[in-house]
């Protein structure tokens, strides 16, 4: 039986609000037109840093709407289809929840894989949908480029989940 | 089992959760194969909001650009100064080449009696966001449909074509640049005048699709707007051919030459701007009012319509 005794709660706010808030800062910063010595700004998809905290600390039923919200809400930002991004950010959500069992207890390095595995998921299925829907192949080297950039954001994410590992998030 | 006891069952956390995951997928994919004709009102508004939010974040950026421009400048400043001193060799020699066609041009032209172009109405917006990831590169720059901004207007750089524009609110408009996976533009190649599509893949060298020329292309070949199809006017510089290591043909953009943080908005809508629109349209449309029937004529005329009269009502047998 799953006990709460002597977890400290943890309010929605918290939880998903400000990591929701968060990643559409970063997201719109990171927009900004600048260019410092001809190079531009990198573009990683900070979104897939919450879904991977949400996922291994603890099952829950809001991370999947947060991040739908957070996905069109890129869309919008980006110029994607709407939908987009929320599918993929709920590709990689899902396959972290669907192996959360088997990180369990892993070290940090093993869950950067994951992490790195989960953020290929996103990437794929976003290649196969443009794919689809454009019967172009977008450029593999800006899919790398991005998808590298994004699994070097792993920090941020296991700040996240060492924050609230040990909270009660079951509101 | 009565219904206080069904209330007393909680199901585990983890059902829940997934359960919440498969129904919101399920939405999400309703919105990706659905909701694109849905979105058009909703994107307009993010739009004008992000417009706003990237406006604010972008100004002190733009603020401090020429700090960030004299220290990158100070740092090149050697590369440059080689480069400067090949183009300043090869400038020379286009000069003497320059000065004499442009002798021999004016000459034909007054043989042949070519109107040049008329200019076209443009209007100058900054940019203020910037999406440049390989599943969509656009930007929003700060003038709109008050501005006289419209859809399919084509957007230059100081170097040469940067997109166009697909999607426009009140003061926001979004452009669509010549790199997104969703660009297909008409363009021709100014040697062979071979025609092609430029076909964005999310990376910074569009690829040339659908090429159609007589002779081979070859890397430093001039790329043009074709004016194909009347979306874009033609003549418009896009780039230089490159081959790339895919074995590919694909346009290195002029308008990778500097940032695009300040653009020209084209206010092109069809050909007739551009050849005049009095020599298309007549100042005159013709009248649609017809004369007063007369009866007569008219009576005659249904007789004639229903055969009355030619072929009177047949009787019994």
């Amino acid at each position: 039986m799953i006990t709460t005794r002597g977890r400290r709660p943890v309010s929605p706010t918290v939880w998903i609000f400000g990591p929701v808030a968060a990643t559409l800062l970063a997201s719109l910063l990171l927009a900004i037109p600048l260019r410092i010595a001809g190079l531009s700004l990198p573009e990683p998809v900070f979104a897939l840093a919450p879904a991977f905290a949400w996922a291994i600390v603890r099952p829950s039923v809001w991370p999947p709407f947060a991040l739908a919200v957070l996905g069109v809400s890129l869309d919008l930002l980006w110029g994607t289809p709407v939908g987009f991004w929320a599918l993929c950010l709920l590709v990689a959500y899902a396959f972290l929840f669907f192996a959360r069992r088997s990180l369990a207890g892993q070290d940090v390095w093993f869950l950067w894989a994951a992490y790195g595995a989960a953020c290929g998921a996103a990437f794929g299925l976003g290649f196969l949908l443009t794919w689809m829907r454009t019967s172009q192949a977008p450029s593999l080297i800006g899919v790398g480029l991005q998808f590298a950039v994004t699994v070097a954001l792993f920090p941020f994410a296991w700040k996240l989940v060492e924050r609230y590992e040990s909270a009660d998030t079951r509101f | 089992m009565s219904l206080r006891d069904l209330g007393d069952i909680k199901p585990p956390i983890a059902w829940l959760a997934a359960g919440s995951l498969i129904a919101v997928m399920a939405g999400a994919l309703l919105l990706v194969f659905a909701g694109h004709k849905a979105s058009g009102d909703l994107r307009r508004d993010a739009d004008e909001a992000a417009g706003s939010a990237g406006g604010l974040l972008a100004a002190p950026v733009r603020a401090g650009s020429g700090a960030f421009g004299a220290v990158s400048d100070y740092i090149a400043a050697g590369a440059q100064n080689r480069h400067l001193r090949s183009d300043l060799a090869a400038a020379l020699s286009w000069r003497d080449e320059t000065l004499t066609l442009r002798a021999e041009n004016a000459r034909l032209r007054a043989l042949v009696g070519v109107r040049t172009v008329p200019p076209l109405p443009m209007i100058a917006a900054d940019t203020v966001l910037d999406s440049r990831g390989p599943f969509s590169n656009s930007r929003l720059v700060d003038a709109g449909a008050d501005q006289g901004v419209a859809e399919g207007n084509p957007v230059l750089s100081d170097h040469g074509l940067v997109g166009r524009i697909t999607g426009v609110s009140a003061d926001v408009s979004r452009v669509l640049l010549l790199t997104d996976v969703d660009s297909r533009t008409p363009v021709m190649i100014a040697r062979t005048n071979g025609r092609a599509i430029l076909t964005g893949d999310g990376g910074p060298n569009p690829a040339l699709s659908f090429l159609r020329t007589h002779d081979a292309p070859q890397a430093g070949d001039r790329v043009l707007t074709s004016g194909d199809g009347g979306v874009l006017p033609r003549g418009l510089a896009v780039g230089s051919v490159v081959k790339e290591a895919d074995g590919v043909w694909r346009v290195a953009l002029d308008s990778d030459a500097e940032p695009i943080d300040f653009v020209r908005i084209l206010l092109f809508r069809d050909f007739s701007q551009v050849s005049g629109g009095g020599d298309l349209t007549p100042s005159q449309p013709p009248s649609t009012a017809t004369d007063t029937p007369e009866a007569p004529p008219l009576a005659a005329a249904a007789n004639v319509a229903t055969g009355a009269e030619a072929k009177p009502k047949a009787s019994g047998p």
